[in-house]
């Protein structure tokens, strides 16, 4: 497959008054291919949506450069910027925008009208749009009328009307309710499937991005964290951020002397293998799924069931190891009762160093670029 | 025993209680309303076209309307009133657009500082200006004026603003601000995406601007061409200074007119009644074919995370708009009001300004009489008063309008509402046919009780307007929560509703207050020999032809509305804090 977007060495540094420089996007390097819908995923204040924007035209690049089906469309260095109008790509937003003052049809219509599209063509390009977008028998409507799903179908009747190849897609399902959330995640991937385009979809929601994405891309804090399938990014994440980001995870504090694995607090030690070169104080993460709860003899961690929480589906313990207390789901068959003894097992586990998290300052003054 | 008696006379007390305040504030509010608003009213058209026969009898009487309708420089008046109002929309709204689109989307520099200043000619009374323009251009001897005719050696002056274009002039840089406002703030709480969307689907910037911008902030655009309409279609100080010499009349000048050559004569008001009825028609006309604009488009445009909106760029542009913005700026704001000082200076208005020419006589001759210390001291007291008496008098109209619910609020809203669209003129001839003694017996006529009556009428529509805004973003859960921890009604009114919507009961009263300090059109009419007020003073000093001393005065006026702005700012921004 032909990369369709690429990245070179895009930077994006803003300068604010009260906070000074921030590099909101530090040395992004990323190839889309054709066809595939590849997300950015992180928290706010990651860079992905500056990212995104920076890809329709709408921010320039401190540095690097960007091409797109090949042509170049931005580039620091030349100072060549291609104004979105001129990019040729189809865009969602999250908060639909829709004009208020236009008709559904007159919204659809509206590329096809600037590219001066002769009027039967366009009444025959935009019904073909509302029909795959379910809104046909809506076109004299004006958009205040109707509800957040319909508004946000017609943000993409108007995106898909012009025939794109790459489509840009800004959270468009965050102001949806749940429900419509994901049969809307079906819509654009079926349309996907008609219309072939590339798709970039920038989300906070992981699971959505999961569901969605052929690859994505976590980032954190103005840097790539981990470019990968949704499954190997799950299974094999290359930092504590992605393992804490993908999934739910526990982490819990433990030192590593003479060959033994002691939980922080505690001075029993836990049953797992040590990757070589190991020592000292280190991090193991898990996820409450990967624990199990086992009898003696198979060799498990020694302590008692703090509190049992029935869960629809699965049964959760609090379980107490070393200083921590450690979350554990199992199916309803595996039974235990508040106080009981019993031993833990951790299934291969991942390490990581002890301090990888970022101080929440830094954080916190990312949010407000 | 006791305890449990105590409680339930306690809870038959409350449930009593309830029922008579909720009753008692509607009725007050509904017979407050009566007094103020609807017999002033009433009176204007009951005086119009009824008239007390010999016999004693009220007979019904269109002769006066009909001649005041046939007498040519009347219509000639009215003609020139929606001349002046249309052509100031116009201007007005196309000024106010333009500089809004430029400081709210353009990368043009300093950019909050030009916003702080294109707001200050909202602050000024406009008939100052129109004085400073007067000096300037004046037809026959303005400043400028003869600085052209000696520089070019000219014959006669080139530039006349005592003239229907003059009039528009004077009260479009004044009146700009009320579309510029509204559509800086529209502008700046837009959901930028509305324009990234057609950025994308392929539109140049220019297009944007034309088919997505504009048509969202047409609303905003409306919303303040209205109020430039019917400000101007009511407006009084301006006209008067700059048309009266050449004889141009608007109505609200010739309803001034009409009463002052009567002598205040029943006669003339009655006359100056009918005029009254005339401009009110013309108002109504105008609120109405705005409502079918307006309403026909109106839509929420807020929308989604606040991202910066995108600056356009305005390249080669740049530097000669910001040109045509600083000189806008030293057109409207600087250049009156220098000229205002320099003319407070002069020993004789005409004389050059030299320095040898200036002296600081005019300020001790101002404040010798006494009258200029009393007028101001009538100012402040009536301002205070009205201020005070609004801010409590529209918080109970809100109160009962937004929280009690009434069957007929849709009566009380109008009612309160009503004397937004009429003219003080017109609102001043009602007062004083109501406060004469005809209606209710007593006289206030000559008194500062009939200025303030006016003022009441006047601007009580401001504070009711900004204390239901704030009684409609507390939940009335708050108050059912007070009630719930075993507060009577009366205690959770006074502890939780009344404290949560005092700021905005302040800033309802600085809404009134300081308009009223500044004000000519409603007082001109009203003023006694002992109460003049501080605007009409100064247009008394100027109509008796001591310029230089109205000008004096005048420069005390603005200072005094620059230190009650700066403290109010300050107040309200502390406001803010908590």
């Amino acid at each position: 497959m032909a990369d369709q977007i690429i990245l070179r060495n895009v930077t994006k540094i803003f300068t604010t008054k009260t906070l000074g420089d921030i590099t909101a996007v530090d040395n992004f390097n990323i190839n889309v291919h054709e066809g595939e819908c590849f997300s950015f995923l992180g928290p706010s204040g990651c860079g992905k949506s500056t990212t995104l924007r920076m890809i329709a035209g709408f921010e320039d690049l401190t540095a690097g450069e960007i091409e797109l089906c090949g042509k170049l469309v931005s580039s620091s260095e030349k100072k060549l910027y291609v104004p979105p109008e001129e990019r040729g790509l189809g865009m969602v937003f999250q908060a639909f925008a829709v004009w208020p003052h236009m008709t559904v049809f007159d919204n659809v219509a509206f590329p096809l009208a600037i590219k001066k599209v002769n009027k039967v063509d366009i009444k025959k390009r935009v019904a073909e749009a509302l029909k795959h977008t379910s809104l046909s028998g809506l076109e004299d409507v004006y958009p205040g009328e109707l509800s957040g799903g319909q508004q946000q179908r017609i943000a993409l009747a108007r995106a898909i009307v012009t025939n794109p190849k790459v489509m840009l897609l800004d959270e468009p399902l965050s102001n949806l309710d749940p429900k419509l959330r994901e049969t809307m995640r079906f819509e654009i991937k079926s349309l996907q499937k008609k219309f072939g385009f590339t798709i970039i979809f920038v989300t906070h929601d992981q699971s959505e991005a999961m569901a969605i994405s052929d690859r994505m891309m976590v980032c954190d804090m103005g840097k790539i964290m981990q470019i990968d399938t949704p499954e190997n990014l799950y299974n094999h994440p290359n930092s504590r951020f992605v393992h804490n980001f993908l999934g739910e995870s526990t982490f819990i504090k433990v030192e590593v002397k003479g060959g033994k694995v002691y939980p922080e607090g505690s001075n029993q030690a836990l049953d797992i293998e040590i990757p070589k070169g190991v020592q000292g104080k280190m991090v193991i993460a898990t996820r409450p799924n990967e624990i199990e709860l086992t009898t003696p003899s198979a060799g498990g961690f020694k302590t008692h069931i703090e509190k049992r929480i029935f869960l629809t589906d699965r049964t959760e313990y609090l379980v107490p190891v070393g200083n921590q207390m450690v979350k554990i789901q199992t199916p309803h068959r595996v039974r235990y009762n508040a106080q009981d003894e019993c031993y833990v097992k951790f299934i291969m586990p991942i390490w990581y160093p002890e301090d990888d998290e970022k101080t929440e300052a830094e954080r916190n003054k990312r949010q407000l670029i | 025993m006791k305890l449990f008696n105590k409680d339930d006379s306690m809870a038959v007390l409350d449930g009593k209680k309830r029922f008579n305040l909720d009753k008692a504030l509607t009725i007050t509010t509904f017979i407050l309303l009566l007094i103020i608003v609807i017999i002033p009213v009433f009176m204007i058209i009951f005086n119009t076209f009824f008239v007390k026969a010999t016999t004693g009898h009220w007979a019904f009487d269109v002769s006066m309307f009909k001649t005041q309708l046939s007498e040519p420089k009347n219509l000639s008046a009215m003609w020139n009133t929606v001349k002046i109002a249309i052509l100031t929309t116009i201007v007005g709204t196309i000024a106010g657009v333009f500089y809004a689109w430029l400081l709210g989307r353009s990368d043009i520099p300093a950019k909050g500082l030009m916003k702080a200043l294109f707001n200050i000619p909202y602050m000024f009374p406009p008939f100052l200006g129109a004085m400073a323009w007067d000096m300037l251009l004046n037809g026959r001897g303005g400043y400028f004026n003869k600085f052209l005719m000696r520089v070019f050696q000219l014959e006669s002056a080139p530039i006349n603003i005592n003239s229907i274009w003059g009039i528009v002039f004077v009260e479009v840089s004044y009146y700009f601000p009320f579309v510029f406002m509204q559509v800086v703030a529209a502008l700046e709480k837009m959901d930028p995406t509305l324009e990234e969307c057609a950025r994308i689907a392929g539109a140049k910037q220019s297009t944007v601007i034309w088919r997505i911008t504009l048509p969202l902030t047409k609303p905003a655009i409306s919303a303040g061409a209205l109020l430039i309409l019917t400000t101007s279609l009511a407006h009084f100080g301006v006209p008067s200074i700059i048309g009266y010499s050449q004889g141009i009349y608007t109505l609200p000048t010739r309803i001034y007119a009409v009463i002052y050559n009567a002598g205040g004569s029943f006669e003339g008001i009655r006359q100056g009644a009918s005029l009254s009825v005339l401009l009110v028609a013309v108002v109504s006309l105008a609120l109405i074919i705005q409502n079918k604009i307006l309403s026909s488009g109106s839509f929420d445009i807020i929308k989604g995370k606040s991202t910066r909106p995108t600056l356009i760029k305005l390249r080669g542009a740049k530097y000669p708009l910001l040109v045509i913005c600083i000189v806008t700026l030293i057109i409207i704001v600087v250049v009156p009001l220098v000229m205002i000082v320099l003319v407070s200076f002069l020993k004789a208005y005409g004389l050059p300004l030299k320095l040898e020419n200036f002296t600081f006589a005019q300020y001790k001759r101002v404040f010798k009489g006494g009258g200029t210390i009393d007028s101001i001291k009538n100012s402040l007291f009536a301002s205070i008063t009205a201020g005070v008496v609004c801010m409590l008098l529209g918080t109970l109209v809100a109160y009962v309008v937004q929280k009690i619910k009434p069957k007929n609020k849709g009566a009380l809203e109008f009612m309160s509402m009503l004397p937004y669209a009429i003219p003080g003129t017109v609102l001043s001839i009602g007062v004083i046919l109501a406060w004469q003694g005809a209606v209710f017996g007593i006289n206030l006529y000559n008194t500062i009780w009939i200025i303030i009556v006016a003022y009441l009428a006047r601007y009580l529509s401001f504070s009711m307007k900004t204390s239901s805004a704030a009684l409609l973003q507390v939940s009335s859960s708050l108050e059912e929560a007070a009630r719930a921890c075993g507060a009577s009604h009366t205690e959770s009114l006074a502890d939780i509703t009344l404290p949560l919507i005092r700021p905005a009961m302040v800033s309802g009263f600085f809404l009134i207050f300081l308009p009223a300090m500044r004000e000519v059109t409603t007082s001109i009419l009203l003023y006694g020999p002992k109460t003049r007020t501080l605007g009409v003073q100064i247009y008394g000093l100027r109509d008796a032809g001591m310029i230089p001393q109205a000008a004096a005065l005048a420069t005390v006026a603005i200072g005094i509305i620059i230190v009650l702005n700066t403290l109010v700012n300050y107040i309200v921004k502390d406001r803010k804090g908590v």
